[in-house]
């Protein structure tokens, strides 16, 4: 394997990485305000994601940071080509991110409530437009023949765009429904709610994810170069997310969070392979003649080889102490008072 | 107002808002730790050190997810606003950038939730470890971003192959003398901040004679902080000006509104009035020999002028125009040097206070007062040392090779417009809050209820939270 496929699959990681983690914090914000009855439980839900947030959300900034240094056309591409998109991203973050902080710093409901809102919005927001941006990459953009992308706003949202939206939103709520499963305590009834949670969303996941993938076949033809190992992928994607009813109902809650985290990884890797078996990064909707090819959007041998060395040295370093973060706040959270004094 | 104009004012705009949060969080996070190390190391004093780690704990925190957030932005927008730049100089400039990400941030955001909300988890030493380690990764974080920022400046260890620069030598990319020099004058200018953020409101609750224990030895951890920050501020600040002199000369004639070529020695404009259409100052209000003194360390030495160096850069990079705003870069400089040398002075006599007899320091009211007053300062300084720096190297973007204009991304004009609108709405809430939360908190002080008729509750409790470990080891 070169060291430019290698780095294609290393930005596909930290995507998959990013989506994983924060999509069930992404997840739990959006279901707060469904599930929690008083002001006890949802700080218990916050509770739950407090100390994991802002790392989770750092896998963003490091997708762009390592698809600036070793893919820097396709990253300026996809960030110029998808503008609108991103600004909403970012002012969601934005909010999203300072929401956590600011929302108990004044003690008045109006004031929570709308910090609330902030979160939730700043949860849907991106949770939906991940999404867009990962069908606009396979789909392509109207990449011209100097690189630049000349796409008109209205060319945002295919329709193949806004189901892969509808997609990751309803992923990620459900894998914060899980996510709540192994963080809350068993016994209360907030537990309860997140599994029938679990199972309703599930099922609006399950049929998102399956438009998605066929119309990704029949309407658009993205799959077409895929050879037999590769529609593994999301056959997988589709089956781990079938089976998590199973394992609901079951009441196995490590297996359900498994499956969901399985499926994001699947669907991802789908993504990535859409762009692999073609040999693009980024293919152009004017003339395949302009796509941003694998090879050529790729940073100089040095620039790579520099990367790997960082990358080897850093990646598992990080991969163990974010591991260890979760493992120091291993005990699941109760609603009580006591939460109400420790900040969150 | 064109495409490339409203991405270089959001640039600006980002970059001003993002420093404003992350300066005071990088020299703040290096305060606390010292802090928690007086806690970790004084057992006689625990509580008392506690309670000030906690408290100014409190205030990095609500600074804190700002900085974070507003990070975002700055990562995204290279590709957003600036595609063909990105193309440029990808293969040398996102390393930096990427370092910064695997180095630092995940680092910093990792830890800083151990350290909160880890405090009834964790042993006093694995605490105390992640709030260094907090204070660490702020640092290389600036190292990092200021390195990929002097490269733009001065680019070393590069060649240019079909429009695109490669990396030939990363070693000179880290050890290019204009990083390390910025690095110290960003590094300093943070302690500068943060420690008169620590003297202000020190000072505050010393003059209301609240928690004078507590606030008498922050007083005097800040003043040390601030002394250390003045010093590396003001002296690497001069050199990169004499630094600039040689490799940026339009930069440092701009800084002086010197449009054409001085005597020697050199005088030093106080004040002027600038032309920038007919190219001269028409009021110019002159000390003799300071300005050769600040661009050789000497009595005697000229230096070229905007004109005549407008003339060799025609010539080494074709017909244009290469003049910065002048009026600008040359105003920006004054504040931020008079501000600069007010901030010395204080600090020197803070500790001059100190120094000449015991408990002084806390009773000259006087002084007091003005260190509250003084808060505010340290950041506009900041600002119009960034103003000077990158005004100054107008109109390149990578200085010599790329120039703004080369480095826009093909975004609409309506595209761009709605973001910045946007951006900019967010901006003024963000830091109107975070400069009204940080208020009511500070000036609550410690294990008092915030006045302010908003915030009633939630002032956290500062004693023993998180320490009480310590008693039981201890």
């Amino acid at each position: 394997m070169d060291l430019v496929t290698l780095w294609f699959w290393l930005i596909a990681l930290t995507f998959t990485l990013y989506f994983f983690l924060e999509g069930f914090d992404f997840g739990v914000d959006i279901l707060r305000p469904t599930l929690a009855r008083n002001e006890a439980e949802e700080r218990a839900l916050t509770g739950t994601i407090g100390p994991f947030w802002d790392g989770n959300e750092v896998w963003i900034i490091a997708a762009a940071g390592l698809m600036f240094s070793t893919f820097p056309i396709w990253y300026g591409a996809v960030f110029s080509g998808l503008y609108p998109v991103f600004v909403a991203i970012l002012l969601a973050l934005l909010l999203r991110g300072v929401s956590f902080e600011y929302r108990n710093q004044v003690d008045q409901q109006r004031w929570r409530d709308f910090w609330d809102w902030m979160s939730f919005l700043g949860s849907v927001v991106p949770s939906f437009l991940w999404g867009v941006v990962m069908a606009k990459i396979i789909e392509g953009l109207a990449v011209d023949e100097d690189s630049r992308v000349v796409s008109p706003f209205t060319d945002l949202f295919s329709p193949f765009a806004l189901v892969g939206g509808c997609a990751t939103l309803l992923l990620f709520v459900l894998h914060g429904a899980n996510f709540l499963l192994l963080r809350l305590h068993q016994d209360t009834p907030l537990h309860a709610r997140a599994r029938r949670a679990a199972l309703g969303w599930g099922a609006l996941a399950t049929v998102a994810i399956l438009a998605f993938v066929v119309m990704g076949y029949v309407t658009e033809g993205l799959f077409e170069d895929f050879g037999v190992l590769p529609w593994l992928f999301p056959v997988a994607a589709f089956l781990t997310l079938a089976s998590i009813w199973l394992a609901l109902t079951l009441r196995r809650d490590t297996l359900a969070f498994t499956m969901s985290g399985l499926t994001i990884l699947f669907a991802t890797v789908t993504v990535f392979i859409a762009l692999f078996t073609r040999g693009v990064v980024l293919p152009s909707t004017l003339d395949p003649a302009f796509s941003l090819t694998l090879q050529e959007s790729a940073s100089q041998h040095y620039t790579l080889v520099l990367m790997t060395w960082v990358g080897a040295i850093f990646l598992p370093l990080i991969i163990g102490y974010q591991i260890w973060n979760y493992y120091v706040f291993r005990e699941r959270v109760r609603p009580d008072e006591g939460a109400l004094d420790r900040g969150y | 107002m064109d495409v490339v104009e409203l991405s270089r004012f959001q640039f600006a705009s980002t970059s001003i808002f993002h420093f404003f949060f992350v300066s005071l969080t990088v020299g703040l996070a290096f305060l606390i730790a010292v802090m928690e190390t007086f806690a970790f190391v004084r057992s006689d004093r625990r509580e008392l050190y506690g309670k000030m780690t906690n408290f100014f704990g409190h205030l990095f925190l609500i600074n804190f997810a700002v900085g974070v957030v507003t990070g975002i932005v700055q990562e995204f927008q290279f590709g957003m606003n600036w595609s063909e730049y990105s193309y440029f100089v990808g293969n040398i400039f996102g390393v930096p950038l990427a370092l910064e990400v695997l180095m630092a941030f995940f680092l910093e955001s990792t830890f800083i939730g151990l350290w909160w909300f880890g405090k009834d988890r964790l042993k006093p030493w694995m605490r105390l470890g992640a709030i260094w380690l907090v204070a660490v990764g702020t640092q290389i974080s600036a190292f990092w971003i200021v390195l990929a920022n002097a490269w733009m400046h001065h680019p070393v260890g590069y060649e240019v192959v079909d429009g695109q620069a490669r990396l030939t030598d990363f070693g000179a990319v880290v050890f290019n003398y204009k990083a390390w020099l910025y690095f110290a004058h960003v590094q300093g200018s943070a302690w500068v901040i943060a420690g008169f953020f620590v003297l202000g409101i020190s000072a505050f609750h010393l003059l209301r004679r609240q928690d004078t224990d507590v606030f008498a030895r922050s007083l005097r951890i800040g003043l040390v902080f601030a002394a250390v920050g003045t010093v590396f501020s003001v002296v690497s600040g001069h050199t990169e000006a004499q630094v600039a002199r040689e490799d940026q000369p339009m930069k440092f004639a701009a800084m002086e509104a010197q449009w054409e070529t001085s005597e020697s020695p050199a005088p030093w404009s106080l004040v002027a009035l600038i032309d920038q259409e007919a190219r001269e100052n028409t009021v110019s209000l002159e000390i003799p020999y300071v300005g050769s003194i600040l661009a050789y360390n000497s009595l005697e030495g000229r230096y070229d002028g905007i004109n005549q160096i407008e003339e060799q850069y025609d010539e080494a990079y074709g017909e244009g125009d290469y003049t910065p705003p002048v009026a600008w870069v040359y105003w920006s400089f004054r504040i931020m040097v008079a501000i600069g040398s007010l901030l010395l002075a204080t600090a020197f006599l803070g500790l001059f206070l100190w120094w000449r007899r015991r408990g002084e320091l806390d009773r000259t009211r006087w002084f007091l007062r003005v260190l509250v007053l003084l808060i505010p300062l340290p950041w506009i300084a900041n600002f119009t040392g960034w103003m000077v720096t990158e005004m100054g190297r107008q109109p390149f973007m990578v200085y010599g090779l790329l120039t703004v204009e080369e480095g826009v991304s093909a975004n609409s004009f309506g595209e761009v417009l709605t973001g910045l609108v946007g951006l900019w709405i967010v901006y003024l809430a963000l830091i109107g809050l975070d400069v009204y939360l940080l208020t009511v908190t500070a000036r609550a002080g410690i294990h008092r209820t915030p006045e302010a008729q908003l915030i009633a509750a939630p002032a956290p409790s500062y004693e023993g939270s998180g320490f009480q470990g310590y008693e039981r080891k201890g």
